[in-house]
Parts: C-alpha cells; structure tokens; sequence
C-alpha cells in the first residue's frame, strides 16, 4: 500500500499490476508451498511397529492415562503425567470418555483432537530428555483452562525402572506398622474416596477420577495445575473448587488433623 | 447522450405526491416505517449497538486475562463471555451490518425506490432487533450459551450442558438465520430485477455485485447451519442421536454441517466489505476501479472457492492425509482472489496518485488500516491453511490473532470507513474529519497492539478460550500488552459514538450531499421516495460521465416522475440488461409484518425456556399477522397500463416467470434445496459412520410402500397441474376441487411413509433418527403447501383468485411441485438406499 503512495506510480497503475502480482505470484507461491506439505506428510504419519503404546483417555478435566501391554490390554494406569523412552517410537491412541478435548504439548508434537467413537492415534519420539507441559488444546466447558499434563522424556533406561515400579501396586502392608499417621490417614481415604478413584492393592477401585496408586510419584496434581506435596495435596481436597472451579470433585469437609494424616498417606504412594 | 424520457416542465404537485406516498408513518405508527432509508439506518444501527455490547464483553475478557491467575472472574462466566462474544460478533454484528448496509444503500446505488418487498425487510430487521436483544440478555441471568460459537456436540448435547444456556444459542441464532435468509432474498431480487434503466450487469457498482454474491452465499450456506442447530435441538429435546457415538451418531457431523456454512460465512461478512471498499477507493482516488471485472471474477470467485475449504478447521480430528491435502489447496487458492482485489485497489489509488489526486480523509485512513491489516491477516491464513503449521497453531492465540486480523482488518475496518464515507448520504452533517483520525489513530495503533502480540502467545503455546493461565511460560507480559491495546480500541469506538451523537441528523431530503463528489446513484439527490424520477445508467459512474444527471433526475425529467397509479411504485427490469418490463405497485406500511416478527421472536424465545402454552399462542399471532399481510399482497390488477416516460407504457401487473415473486418463490426453492441437501447428506454421513446400525435389505419396510407414496405424490403434482388448468380457463369450482384433491393426496403420501416407518424408533439409533429426520422435514414442507393450499382457496372463494390475478396460485404451484420433487427423493433414499446398500 505504501508503494502506491510514494513509488514512481506508472507501473503500478495499470492492470498488469493486478494479473502479475495478484494472480501469477501467488499461484507459484502457494503451489510450491503444497507440494512441499504433500512430499513432508508421508514422513509424518509412516506406519512402524512402535515400541510404546499408550491410551490417552480425555475426561472434563483430566487425563487418564493407560500403559498398554502387548497384546493392547492395559498393563498400568496413571493420570496426568506420561512418562516417555527418549529416541524411541510411542503411539498414543486418543480417546474421549465425554465431549471433545485435544491433546497438545508443543515442544513435542502438533496437537489431535480427542473425540467420542473415534480411534485417533498420534505418533512421536522425543529426541532429548525433558519434562514438557500440554494443555488441552479443545474447549471442553468448565475449567477446560485448567486441564494440563506433563511429559516426563527420559533415558530409555530410566523409563524402564519407572514402568516396572509404576506395574506394582501400592506398597501398603510395610507402612502400617511403622506409620501410624499413614495408618489412619489410609483409613479415611477408604471410607471416603473409594467410589472414584483407585489405588492399586487396596480395595479402592473407583473409575470415575484419576488411578492414584503411584500418586507421589507425580509432578503434579488437578490436571497439571499446582505441584505435588503435602501442603498442597490437603489444599486440594478441602478447596478444590475454589483452586478449580467447577472440576468434579466435591470439596472435603476434614478437620485439619484428618487432612494431615490423609495427604500424608497420599504422599507415601511412591 | 440519449434523448431525456420526460423532457417537458412536470405538473405541479407531483412531487408532494410523492412526498405524501413515501412519508414515513407518525406517532405510535413510526414502528410500522418500511422505507429502506428508515429501516436501513435502524438495521445499521442495531448491528453497531450489537458490536459494541460485543466489544464490552471483549473487554471484560481482557481484564480477567491482563495477568496470569486472576480470579477477576470464574469460568462459567468467562466461558459465556467468549461464547457470546463470538456469536454476537458473528450472527448479530457482522452479518446483520452488511445485510443493513445492503438494504440502506442498494435501492439508491441501484435507482430503484425502495426494495422490491420492503415489508420483508422491516420484518427481518424486528425480528432480528427483538431476537438479539432477548438473546444478548440471556447473559444477565446466567442463561448465556457457554458452549464456543461453534456450539461443538458432545459438550453441547443434554447431558453436558442440562440448562437453557444451549438452547438459547440453537433457537435464538437459528431463528436469527432465518431472519437474515429473508434479508438475502430481498437482496438477490432486488439486484437483479429493480436496476435503473440501462444498468446492465456489466455497469452494476460493485458493492451491487458484492451483495449479490453474499446474498446467493447466505442462501446456500446458512441453510446448514440451521439444518445443525435443528438436529442438535432434536438430540438434546428427544434424544435422537445424530452425534450420540454410541448409538451411531458421530460429533463430527456437526463439525462438517458447521463449517460447511461456517468457512463462507467468513467471506459472507468479508465481501460486501470488500465491496464497500471498491466503491470508496475509486471515490477517493478520483480515478474508476482499475480492473472492474477481474474484481467481480474475484468475488465470485472467493465465493465458489469458499464452500471448498470446510475441512480446515478440521485439520486435527484425525481425517485421512489426503483428503486434507485436498482441503489445503482449496484454502491456500482462496487467496488469490483475494489478491486480486487488493492489487486493483492499490492500482488505484497508484492511477490517482498518478494525477495526483488521492484524497486522504478518514475513510482513505480506514481503508489503508484495512489493507494492512488484512493483508497480514491474509498471510497468517495462508500459513495456517498448511496443515503441519496448522497442526502446532490450531485453537491457540495464533488463530485468535488471525481470526481478527482477517475480520476485523476485513470488516470491521471498511464498515468503518464506510460509516464515514455515507454519513453524509443519510445524515444532515458529515462526520467530524478531525475526530476521525482520533478514531482511526486509536483504533490501528490499538488493534495492532492487542492483536500483534498474540501472534507470539499462540506460538508460545498458549490455548484459546483459556479462563486462566499459568505463569512462568512467558505469556504474562503479552498478555499484558494485549489488554492495554484493547482499551485504545475502545477508546476509539468512544470517540466515534460521541462524534455520532453530535453529529448524526438522519435526513434523506436535506442530506449533506455528495460531498466526496462520488460517481454512482446514491449520491443523487433524494427524498424518502427515493430519486423523484428514475435515471438511464450509460456508464458504471453515470455522475461522472453525465454531468447534467442529478439536475435532470430532481427535475423529473427521467422515467416515472410521478405516481401514477396512486400508491408506491419502482420499475422492474429484466435480469441482464436492465429493460424495463413493469412497474410494481408497493406496498405501504402496516402493522402486519412488525407484529408478525414480534411474534416470531417470541414463539421461539418462549420455546427456548420451555414456555410450551405462550409459545404457542405467540406461534399463532405470528401466523395470523403473516397471514394477514400475504392476504394484502397480490393487489387488484389495473385495466390502464402506466406510461413512464420516453414512449414507454407498461402493465402494472405481472404473474408468471417475470414476476417479483415468481423469483422470490424461485430463491426460497434453493434455500429449501439446500437445506434438504444437507439433510440427505447427514444420511449418508451417518451411514458412512456406522453402517452396522443400517437394516439389511430385508427388515427394510416393503417394496408397497415406496411405491404408493410415489404414486400419491405423483398424482398430487398431477391435480394440481390440472387446477392449473382450470384456473387459467376461468373455472374456479373445478380448479378449487383438483386443488383439495392434491392436498388430500400429499398428505396421504407423508402419512403414509410415516406408517410404514413402523416399529422403528427415532430414538434407538442414528439410522431411525435420520429416516425420522427426513420424513419430518417432509411434514414440514406438506403443512406449509397445506396452508397456501388453503390459502389460495379462500381466495379463490372471495373472488381474488382468478385467470389474471394469479401470482397467489403461482407461489403455491412452484412450492408444491418443489415439495414433491423433494418428498420423491426422501422416498427414494429412505426405501432404496438400504437395499442397494445392504
């Protein structure tokens, strides 16, 4: 626009003007830039047997995250958090337990939607060992801001030792003795959390909120909003809805005793 | 130059006359005004106030967002903040604006007097005005719709979102569309059968050409979109499963059906913008658009291109690689039109800078804002539209910087300008030249503050529709920067509402003129009726090239000085080369069609709050005012034929294919087409999805059945040719009773196809949903044949039916032979698809 204000304007009067750069000029440009995404795409989506295969399962608003074994069975489960072997192959295969969410941690990869009846499958490698935060890149109502994860990229032969104590249940039987406050802290968390969520080796077996078994071993908790410790595991049961407004987990009314032994008992999941 | 059609000295009085017709309606009566220059500027202005209450929640947004974990507000309000933001932007502001400026400017660009169904237009404007306000204060009460202006299924779907808030979006914006499809038909209609004499398509301003094509846009996109909202009102009220995975539904369904519409409606809002802006530049450059027809190709163009690139807003749901590859292309070639138009208006500008008389006032500044920003905004697309790019930049700041660079760079920056350049075609005074450039320094400098940053915080990482944000991923500072900049923005708004209120005088007879010394019809000197005598157009700038045309055309010295059939009249000419073929009485104001749009917006508002028993009782208001006002349609034909000046004597009454409403009738068949379109492809959609809840060919209902409705069908297209006949023989007992004979049998074939449905659920599957979806649309389309069926009967029997005055009979004949030609392909589908495909 400046030009046609301050250039020697002969040139740019005519309609040689409008056929040269409007039409002849952006067809070349625009061609060369398809033809470079249709040679790139093939490389993007090459069918490999990958060597890790993990199930994304978007829920308003968290990741269940399932490890599956071999045969496609789920070997473990945990939330939020996935942990990957740097330089090798994952498949995550996306799936959706309510409404539309998309799984995107860009330092990794481009972002795919998560949708009901679909089977999307996404496949990377990380190339550097990393912790590398996603957001949930697709609406999802509520606190949709607030349903993040961390990808934990690590030694092959780190990650190995993490999945082989990640397929263990929790380890239960050796604290009890030893912990009282663990004790009564595992107590009230079986007679009240139960029904959503799951810790491995317990009678805890709840679906509808995220596995816990391993809980302490996380980075985070809310769905990658606040770090992982004492102090603020019992923020979380006693106002989470005032930190996450709207998430589905009712808020706890313990006393601060009880909220004590309850995050403690939760910080000795390793 | 041509001879002048009425060179003697007019009688007097003609022009009281005149001014007596077109007087606008006084006291408590001025609601029922119907005069395009009216009703324009209320529509103009209804779509600002809409823009800025928009604006206001933007701002709000910007607040919560200025730093990092605010809790300024929470996110259920936060998510009906950007949910309304959007669609108020999109269906309220945007579409309505330039719809209203096409009803404003049109008739005087074109020389007509006024539209050729000015009730249509004063009806779309009340329906839309009360629609939008109702809806707008859902937000209020906490009722807003939170779900994204894309309103995406499943979190839309009863089970995640129980309330109202939904259902005000899907029948608050569905019934808007419907409202502005009403405005597309005025339009197309208008353009091309009510052109001065002489104004043939290739001399047609090119803000003419712009409308024409977003109103043809309106009519084949809109219709999916309204098909989508019914389908989703369907699931969350009746539990039909169109996107329910899990009985055969799919949620991208809805995803296709939206941006089908949903990519045009952005060229929708962006041509007549660009349309605005030929017509400005040449103005200001004193020089004609350089390149004319390579900008109509070019808006053509975009348009045909436009309904080929849906899929890139799908680009991460997981669709095969090539088909997006296809998709790509299609979005990358869309910019080449695009390209087209700006080099033509930097050629021009170039051409006048080369006589060196480029004007630089405010709309000249808003039109170089335009082109800078939406030649970024242009590039950013181009850069999205590569899906390994769109891939990282997907629902992030990226697109939200984009989006507005290409709408508000598009639109909102030629709206602006255009406020400036017509004012003085509808106000008493121009406005404020030195306030302008307040208004257009504030809003560049920042727009591009509060936009250019996001760029960055897209990249950055950042997702939209993001309540909240965490710190330490360095988005904090431009954030920041970005709500600063919105509030220059609304400063700039401020100014130009102050310099509105000082200066705005509406007057059409004592306008401040043609002050920009313009070159097309609207800058004739004017009254409410318009121009006092209808010019011969010989060139596209007939002002500049004919300098005696405004003193010819006040003196009365062009065709149809007066009025002389006693009430409002335009010519009609033919579609191509603008021959004059008849003089259309007009209609005055009346109460009917502000009473019907009242009572439109309130059936379906009172709907939505399930409010059954007043939503009915307004339903029937609104069709007994819709019914009233088509009983006064279709006048008493006149014996004399009207002598308009230049030896050139036509009827005053038309039926048939040249016809006004023949050609209405005409572009509300290709609305219904494709809104049946959509529906036959959500069939096949939904089979393709989940072939296993389809029938095998033998549980498909019988063979017997198919072929009754299509024989019943058949046989009432049969009798109503032969009432047809009958009536053009002057028998109207015998055309009375083919005319009931047709009906019985149409209904016959509906009830039929529902029987032989049988067993099968519209709830149980996505397969009963869709055969249910079909044979309901063709209930639908049978009830409304049903009642012009009747309607034309009571006619027939008061006597204002009959082998000339006809043009009632001639709406229902084309709606009904289009009804059963519609109702044979649902048969076909319904009964044979499953079979060929079992």
């Amino acid at each position: 626009t400046a030009l046609a204000f301050f250039a020697p304007p002969r040139w740019l009067a005519g309609k040689g003007l409008i056929i040269g750069a409007g039409i002849v000029f952006p067809v070349i440009t625009l061609a060369a830039l398809l033809i470079y995404t249709l040679l790139a795409a093939p490389r993007l989506s090459a069918v490999e047997p990958a060597d890790v295969t993990i199930e994304v399962v978007g829920h308003q608003w968290w990741w269940r995250v399932n490890y599956l074994d071999a045969r496609g069975e789920v070997d473990f489960a945990t939330a939020n958090e996935i942990h990957l072997p740097v330089g090798r192959t994952v498949e995550l295969r996306l799936r959706s337990a309510d409404v539309l969410h998309s799984f995107w941690v860009p330092s990794l990869a481009g972002k795919l939607d998560l949708i009901p009846g679909k089977d999307n499958r996404l496949r990377l490698a990380a190339t550097e060992a990393a912790v590398l935060r996603g957001q949930c890149a697709e609406y999802c109502g509520g606190p949709h801001a607030q349903m993040a994860l961390f990808v934990v990229a690590e030694a092959p032969e780190r990650f190995e030792a993490w999945r082989a104590a990640q397929r263990q249940p929790a380890a239960i039987a050796a604290e009890d003795a030893a912990d009282s406050e663990a004790a009564s802290g595992r107590r009230l968390f079986l007679s009240h959390c139960t029904t959503c969520h799951t810790v491995r080796g317990t009678r805890a077996e709840g679906e509808l909120g995220p596995d816990l078994t391993h809980f302490a071993s996380r980075l985070s908790l809310g769905a990658g909003i606040l770090p992982n410790n004492r102090a603020t595991v019992a923020g979380w049961i006693a106002g989470n809805q005032h930190l996450k407004p709207d998430n589905l987990m009712p808020e706890f009314r313990f006393d601060s005793g009880e909220l004590r032994t309850l995050a403690h008992w939760l910080e000795t999941l390793e | 130059m041509t001879a002048l059609p009425n060179p003697g000295v007019r009688p007097e009085g003609e022009v009281d006359e005149l001014r007596r017709l077109w007087r606008r309606p006084q006291g408590l009566r001025a609601v029922t005004v119907i005069n395009n220059n009216y009703v324009g500027v209320l529509y103009v202005g209804a779509a600002f106030l809409f823009f800025v209450l928009a604006g206001i929640l933007a701002l709000v947004m910007r607040v919560q967002l200025a730093v990092p974990e605010n809790d300024f507000i929470g996110p259920a309000l936060y998510n009906q903040l950007f949910t309304m933001h959007g669609t108020v932007m999109m269906f309220l502001f945007a579409v309505p604006a330039v719809e209203a400026m096409g009803i404003l400017l049109l008739p005087n660009m074109l020389g007509a007097r006024d539209l050729p169904f000015p009730r249509l237009s004063a009806y779309a404007f009340w329906a839309y005005l009360v629609g939008g306000l109702v809806f707008f204060a859902s937000i209020f009460v906490g009722w807003a719709p939170d779900g994204g202006w894309f309103m995406n299924p499943p979190l839309t779907t009863e089970t995640y979102s129980p309330g109202y808030n939904a259902d005000f979006w899907l029948l608050g914006i569905g019934f808007i569309e419907i409202s502005a499809i009403a405005g597309a038909i005025e339009i197309i209609v208008g353009i091309l059968r009510t052109r001065s004499p002489g104004m043939t398509l290739g001399r047609m301003p090119v803000f003419a050409w712009a409308m024409l094509v977003f109103a043809l846009m309106i009519v084949f996109a809109f219709p999916a979109v309204i098909l989508a909202t019914a389908l989703l009102e369907l699931e969350r009220a009746f539990h039909w499963p169109f996107f329910a995975a899990h009985l055969g539904g799919d949620p991208l369904l809805w995803q296709h059906l939206f941006w089908f519409f949903g990519h045009p409606e952005v060229y929708i809002i962006f041509l007549p913008a660009a349309g605005m802006v030929s017509m400005i530049v040449p103005t200001m450059a004193r020089t004609p658009l350089v390149g004319y027809r390579f900008v109509v190709l070019a808006l053509v163009g975009t348009a045909f291109l436009s309904f080929g690139l849906w899929v890139h807003h799908m680009f991460t749901t997981g669709i095969p690689q090539l088909s997006l590859s296809f998709f790509q292309a299609a979005s990358t070639a869309v910019a080449i039109p695009s390209g087209i138009q700006v080099f033509a208006w930097i050629a021009t500008f170039a051409r006048g800078r080369a006589t060196g008389r480029v004007r630089i006032a405010t709309p000249t500044l808003f039109i170089l804002g335009f082109l800078f920003i939406f030649v970024l905004g242009g590039l950013t697309g181009v850069m999205v539209a590569v899906i390994p790019f769109d891939w990282q930049a997907h629902d992030s700041y990226f697109i939200v910087a984009h989006l507005h660079y290409v709408l508000v760079g598009g639109m909102v920056f030629p709206l602006f300008a255009a406020f400036y350049y017509w004012m003085p075609y509808t106000s008493r005074h121009a406005l404020s030249e030195r306030l302008g450039r307040w208004v257009f320094g504030l809003m560049f400098v920042g727009f591009n503050i509060t936009f250019f940053p996001m760029h960055f915080t897209g990249l950055a990482g950042m997702p939209r529709r993001v309540y909240t944000y965490a710190a330490g991923y360095g988005w904090e500072s431009l954030n920041f920067v970005s709500t600063v900049g919105a509030f220059m923005i609304a400063a700039g708004v401020l100014i130009f509402i102050i310099d509105v209120a000082r200066r705005f005088r509406m007057s059409a007879e004592d306008n401040a003129g043609n002050v920009w010394h313009a070159g097309t019809l609207e800058w004739l000197p004017n009254g409410n009726y318009s121009n006092r005598s209808i010019p011969v157009v010989t060139s596209r700038e007939p002002l500049w090239d004919q300098p005696d045309l405004a003193r010819d055309v006040e003196a009365g010295h062009y065709y149809l000085p007066g009025a002389p059939t006693g009430g409002r009249e335009t010519i009609v000419t033919s579609p191509l080369d603008a021959r004059p073929e008849f003089v259309l009485r007009m209609p005055m104001p009346g109460w009917a069609p502000v009473v019907a749009a009242w009572f439109t917006a309130g059936f379906f508002l009172l709907l939505t709050v399930k409010l059954v028993v007043p939503a009915f009782i307004s339903g029937v208001v609104a069709v007994g005012a819709l019914l009233h006002w088509g009983w006064s349609l279709d006048p008493e034909p006149l014996d004399e034929p009207v002598d308009i000046g230049g030896g050139i004597v036509l009827p005053s009454y038309m039926s048939g294919p040249r016809s006004q409403a023949w050609w209405a009738i005409g572009v509300l068949i290709l609305v219904s087409g494709s809104l049946y379109g959509c529906a036959v492809f959500s069939y096949l959609y939904l089979w393709t999805v989940s072939p296993e809840v389809w029938p095998a060919p033998a549980q498909v209902a019988g063979i017997g059945y198919p072929l009754a409705e299509a024989a019943l069908l058949v046989a009432s297209s049969l009798a109503l040719g032969l009432a047809n006949r009958q009536l053009g023989a002057g028998r109207r007992r015998a055309m009375a009773l083919a005319v009931v004979a047709g009906l019985v049998l149409l209904v016959a074939a509906v009830g039929l196809e529902f029987f032989a449905q049988g067993e099968l659920s519209p709830s149980a599957s996505s397969y009963g949903a869709a055969v249910y979806l079909l044979a309901s649309i063709a209930g639908f389309f049978t009830l409304v044949v049903l009642v012009m069926g009747l309607f034309a009967l009571a006619r027939a029997a008061t006597g204002k039916l009959g082998p000339v005055r006809r043009v009632t009979f001639d709406n229902m004949r084309l709606f009904w032979h289009y009804t059963v030609g519609q109702s044979l392909v649902g048969v076909a589908l319904v009964h044979g698809f499953p079979r060929f495909a079992g």
